[in-house]
């Protein structure tokens, strides 16, 4: 494909920033960043659409809730029994899409 | 979560619950509401359809029989009656364009919605016909009867205070995650090549900008399927029209897009980027990135659809149809769960909500389109995220259309056979493999 004329065309940020999410007090996905230290594939990092995990220089991964679309994604691709532990958000809370 | 003891006495507060008010929820619970059972519908969004994003069209002849002349009042965005199927390589484009003014009249055939407009509408339908709907509830397990694991389905426990909701009967429409089919141990194993992920771009534009770009007039609209946009990931992506927003988005394998290096937003940008789409999508403000996971193998990853007191449907069977030309889901969603609603009204009204008195569900869809397709498509997915269609015919097919139109004076024109030839050992396709797929693709689609 064509390198794309001005890249990036969309900060990440402002990206993110056109979701609205009515965040919950309470993490609905826990990552256990021990079990990621051996992990060396974290297809978490590039696979999750919200750009939530974030590896760290310690060599673990630095996990945000907040910005997370529902998807799945994360566990899906996740290699590490125990790493992701995923529900869904407390009712009424988490992302709320409009024109989808 | 499962091991919750229930009442050893008394009614249940509801002859069904439905989880989920999705196309398959609010069908099932409407079809249950209108045999006049007590069926409560419950959705952890604020709204129904505040979780769920799609690519793009409705195709509603499946709500002839439950609304007819829903085209009068669904909240529609545009009717599809221009599509188009696009294959690219990194600068070239072939498209296949197609018209049809009938499909932009009464009954109609395909139209673009958005999500949270047309599940809310047809959860409404649900609740004017007698089902409760609740809210902002997210439901956190399944309750068994005594309280053992193995027990049968007697309802759901939620996340309200006081949350558990007993029922003769329970339908998982809880999507394409689907935790309760997965409690209820219908999904032997869980294979992350089966999914896809979705990613999009609702883009505001002016209408009259949006009609010109893509030819159409008033309620008219156009959808694009392309093929060879994703790079090295297997997918697709596509491109819709709402009356004054694009859509668009692409469709990534999990297993290739979590070992590469390239992000989804990053190849959505490349797609944005390339000359034959960019002219449809540049210029506007992004009002909405979404993201969702697709269940994209069909039939083959289908789990068991009836469990003792409990019936699965929509994206939480799996039910979306990514068969290459044919990409639905609401359709499959609103037929499966109408299916399910009618089982297991019946099976309320009987008395007997145990597997075998749900088992008409699996027989309901196999007569009907939602099984049927799913059936003679079952191989549709994986033909077309293979390397052939992904990588090499794109190449191909470009090639050949590049070399037919180029004018190369003073030289004659070569043969088209010679073009294919010359193009397929360029990109490396031997004659065996396209004739192994061809075969396969003629076996699924003719």
């Amino acid at each position: 494909m064509a390198e794309p004329t001005h890249y990036p065309e969309l900060s990440f940020e402002s990206r993110m920033g056109s979701v609205e999410f009515r965040v919950a007090e309470q993490a609905h996905i826990v990552v256990d960043d021990r079990i990621c230290a051996d992990c060396s594939t974290r297809g978490c990092v590039v696979a999750c659409p919200a750009n939530l995990f974030v590896p760290t220089a310690a060599g673990g991964i630095l996990f945000n809730y907040e910005q997370c679309f529902e998807c799945g994604t994360c566990y899906l691709v996740c290699n590490e029994e125990g790493a992701i532990s995923w529900s869904y958000p407390e009712g009424g809370h988490g992302v709320v899409f409009h024109r989808s | 979560m499962s091991n919750v003891a229930t009442p050893a006495f008394g009614a249940p507060d509801f002859d069904a619950v439905v989880v989920g008010a999705g196309p398959a929820g609010s069908a099932a619970a409407l079809e249950l509401a209108r045999a006049g059972r007590r069926v409560c519908l419950v959705e952890r969004g604020p709204y129904p359809g505040a979780k769920n994003m799609y690519g793009g069209v409705v195709y509603g002849r499946i709500l002839d029989t439950l609304l007819p002349n829903w085209w009068e009042e669904a909240p529609v965005q545009r009717w599809v009656t221009r599509r188009q199927t696009m294959i690219l390589t990194e600068t070239a484009a072939t498209t296949l364009d197609v018209r049809n003014e009938a499909w932009g009249r009464p009954p109609y055939n395909g139209a673009t919605a958005y999500r949270p407009d047309f599940d809310a509408w047809l959860a409404q339908k649900a609740v004017d016909a007698g089902a409760v709907l609740v809210c902002s509830t997210t439901v956190t397990g399944l309750l068994r009867e005594d309280g053992r694991p193995d027990g049968k389905v007697v309802g759901v426990r939620t996340d309200r205070p006081d949350g558990d909701l007993t029922a003769k009967v329970v339908v998982a429409c809880d999507g394409v995650n689907s935790f309760l089919a997965k409690e209820a141990g219908l999904y032997p194993t869980v294979d992350p090549a089966n999914y896809t992920v979705g990613v999009k771009e609702t883009i505001a534009l002016p209408r009259d900008v949006i009609d010109e770009r893509f030819g159409v007039r008033g309620d008219h609209g156009v959808d694009i399927e392309i093929l060879g946009c994703t790079g090295d990931v297997p997918g697709g992506g596509f491109v819709y029209t709402n009356l004054d927003t694009v859509a668009v988005g692409l469709v990534l394998s999990l297993p290739e897009l979590s070992r590469g290096d390239q992000r989804p937003e990053q190849l959505l940008a490349r797609l944005k980027a390339h000359p034959a789409v960019a002219p449809l999508v540049e210029g506007g403000d992004v009002k909405e990135y979404s993201a969702h996971v697709i269940p994209e193998a069909g039939f083959d990853m289908m789990p068991e659809l009836v469990g003792d007191g409990i019936l699965v449907a929509g994206d939480a069977a799996a039910m979306c149809l990514a068969a290459g030309i044919w990409l639905e889901g609401v359709n499959f969603a609103i037929g499966a769960g109408a299916a399910a609603g009618r089982t297991a009204a019946r099976a309320v009204q009987r008395d007997d909500t145990s597997a075998a008195g749900l088992a008409g569900y699996r027989a309901r869809l196999e007569s009907s389109f939602v099984l049927a397709d799913h059936r003679r498509l079952r191989d549709a997915p994986h033909l077309v995220m293979g390397e052939l269609a992904q990588q090499k015919m794109p190449r191909v097919v470009n090639g050949v259309v590049e070399e037919l139109f180029t004018v190369t004076n003073p030289d004659p024109k070569p043969r088209l056979r010679t073009i294919l030839r010359r193009q397929m050992k360029r990109h490396g396709v031997k004659w065996r493999d396209a004739v192994k797929d061809g075969l396969r693709a003629a076996r699924t689609f003719g």
